[in-house]
């Protein structure tokens, strides 16, 4: 399963790209693989006030529905609603196409983001 | 995420080091470790529906059930007629308590006057198999699990007939719809069984262990130019859901009745001589349902799940027993128990009318319209 180095992770299978103030979310291959076929996403919407750990919307797949969380404090910017329309789009391009939101960040991301390092090493003892 | 339970607990597929060089996610089920998919369980799906899938269901429990007394014990121990099955035939039944509770959905094949296959689901084998034996105690019949030495195999789907035509000599049109006959196929011994559970024509092949992964691999080859893929336990629920077709556990239970389940016609109860649950059941034909199943199609993209209450004006009315998105029609679909009078009073609504009928999703009630059981039904 692809990790890749420039992210940072949760320990929820959340991936962020952090640019400036901006971040932008997802989930991760390894999430998108145990998932299945995402059928569903419904991401927190622009203006919501988002909390780093908290639930902020679901994903559902053909056998299950989880949360999402939001991996950073702030405010939602904006949404995918390509993949709103095409949920699939996250099993095919998790890292890419399939991103879900993006998040205005409040002060700096939280201290306990996992490196991809940590994410690799996460995923390796759950399997 | 799925439950996956510790693989040193599970039993394994005689075609596990298959699944492992497909790359399948593999999940625990009924104590084995199965192919959950191999890649989309949704792109299975639809290579089931529009040419052909090739299922491991080694996981299914095997009971023999030999004899002089054979088909009477049968006839005591199930709700259906088996002393009436042709030899070579095979009947969908079920195996009921004292009270008319489902023990377990079955499919019995008759392979000789004294010799019967009943075919467990894996989670019920044990119990089938113990009440079967009590059951027969007094009879001239022996009851034996067998489920170690058969490997089981399906293929289904509308190319399925034409792949196995290429790798056995067996006239496929001769064998007809839960019909099973000895065959040989890709040169091993099998029991062929156009059976299935996906609501396409196909065929079960039972086989032995070291035989799986041959027969596996030669029907692999047969099919690749005719879209034949293998799939999993995710895309044969969503095949199943869509065919209205019951599952253990979901829509049937210890606390349902055959009838409950609108498949009252499965219990003879004018077949001679007593059987298990028949005073239990002979009274609840009488009466009038006391739940119907139904199935339900979703407007929203939020899918119902096993447990999720429906509503009728946002009043609990019943109860989700499996829900999935359907591939074929393009929402959530699901099959539920409803109270009668609910489910009367929503079909005189004409579908898209109105929105009182509607299903819990996790605290946001989302329209529902109630549709006539199977979803899907395939061209004859």
């Amino acid at each position: 399963m692809a990790v890749p180095e420039q992210l940072h992770y949760t320990a929820e299978h959340e991936w962020v790209a952090i640019d400036g103030t901006l971040a932008s979310v997802g989930i991760t291959e390894h999430a998108a693989s145990a998932l299945g076929d995402v059928v569903y996403v419904s991401p927190p919407a622009p203006g919501t006030k988002v909390t780093a750990g908290e639930p902020c919307g679901e994903i559902e797949s053909t056998k299950s529905v989880s949360d999402l969380y939001s991996p950073v404090d702030g405010e939602v910017t904006e949404v995918n609603t390509e993949v709103e329309e095409d949920p699939g789009q996250v099993n095919a391009d998790p890292y890419g196409i399939g991103w879900l939101f993006k998040v205005r960040l409040a002060g700096q991301p939280p201290a306990d983001l996992l490196s991809a390092d940590q994410y690799a090493e996460l995923i390796k003892e759950a399997d | 995420m799925t439950q996956i339970q510790p693989a040193g607990q599970l039993r394994h597929s005689p075609l596990q080091p298959v699944h492992e060089r497909l790359g399948a996610s593999m999940t625990g089920f009924a104590g084995w470790l199965m192919p959950l998919r191999y890649g989309s369980e949704t792109a299975e799906h639809r290579a089931v529906r529009t040419a052909a899938g090739l299922f491991d269901l080694s996981h299914m429990g095997e009971i023999a059930v030999t004899g002089p007394d054979a088909a009477a014990a049968l006839d005591y121990a199930l709700v259906g007629r088996l002393s009436a099955l042709a030899a070579g035939r095979a009947r969908y039944t079920m195996i009921c308590a004292e009270d008319g509770g489902v023990l377990d959905d079955l499919i019995v094949y008759r392979l000789a006057a004294a010799e019967f296959l009943v075919v467990a689901n894996a989670a019920n084998t044990a119990v089938v198999h113990k009440e079967l034996t009590h059951r027969a105690a007094g009879f001239g019949a022996e009851v034996t699990d067998r489920t170690s030495e058969y490997a089981l195999i399906a293929i289904q789907g509308p190319n399925g007939a034409a792949i196995l035509s290429a790798v056995t000599g067996t006239d496929l049109p001769e064998v007809k719809y839960y019909a099973s006959q000895p065959a040989a196929v890709c040169g091993r011994q099998v029991l062929l069984a156009r059976t299935g559970y996906t609501g396409e024509d196909g065929f079960e092949m039972f086989c032995a262990p070291q035989d799986a992964e041959p027969l596996w691999a030669g029907l692999a080859a047969a099919g690749e130019d005719q879209g034949l893929v293998p799939a999993g336990l995710a895309a044969r629920d969503t095949l199943r859901l869509e065919a209205g077709m019951p599952l253990y556990g979901n829509e049937l239970g210890p606390d349902v009745t055959p009838f409950d389940a609108g498949l009252g016609r499965v219990v003879k109860l004018d077949k001679p001589g007593d059987f298990v649950g028949r005073a239990a059941l002979a009274e609840v034909a009488k009466r009038p349902p006391r739940r119907v199943l139904a199935g339900l199609t979703c407007r929203s993209r939020r899918v119902p799940r096993h447990g999720y209450d429906v509503l009728w004006d946002a009043t609990p009315c019943g109860t989700v027993t499996s829900g999935a998105p359907s591939p074929t029609l393009g929402v959530p679909i699901a099959m539920a128990y409803l109270d009668p009078e609910v489910a009367s009073l929503a079909a005189e609504t004409a579908a898209g009318d109105s929105s009182r009928l509607s299903i819990d999703i996790r605290g946001r009630g989302e329209a529902a319209d109630l549709v006539t059981l199977p979803f899907y039904q395939r061209r004859q």
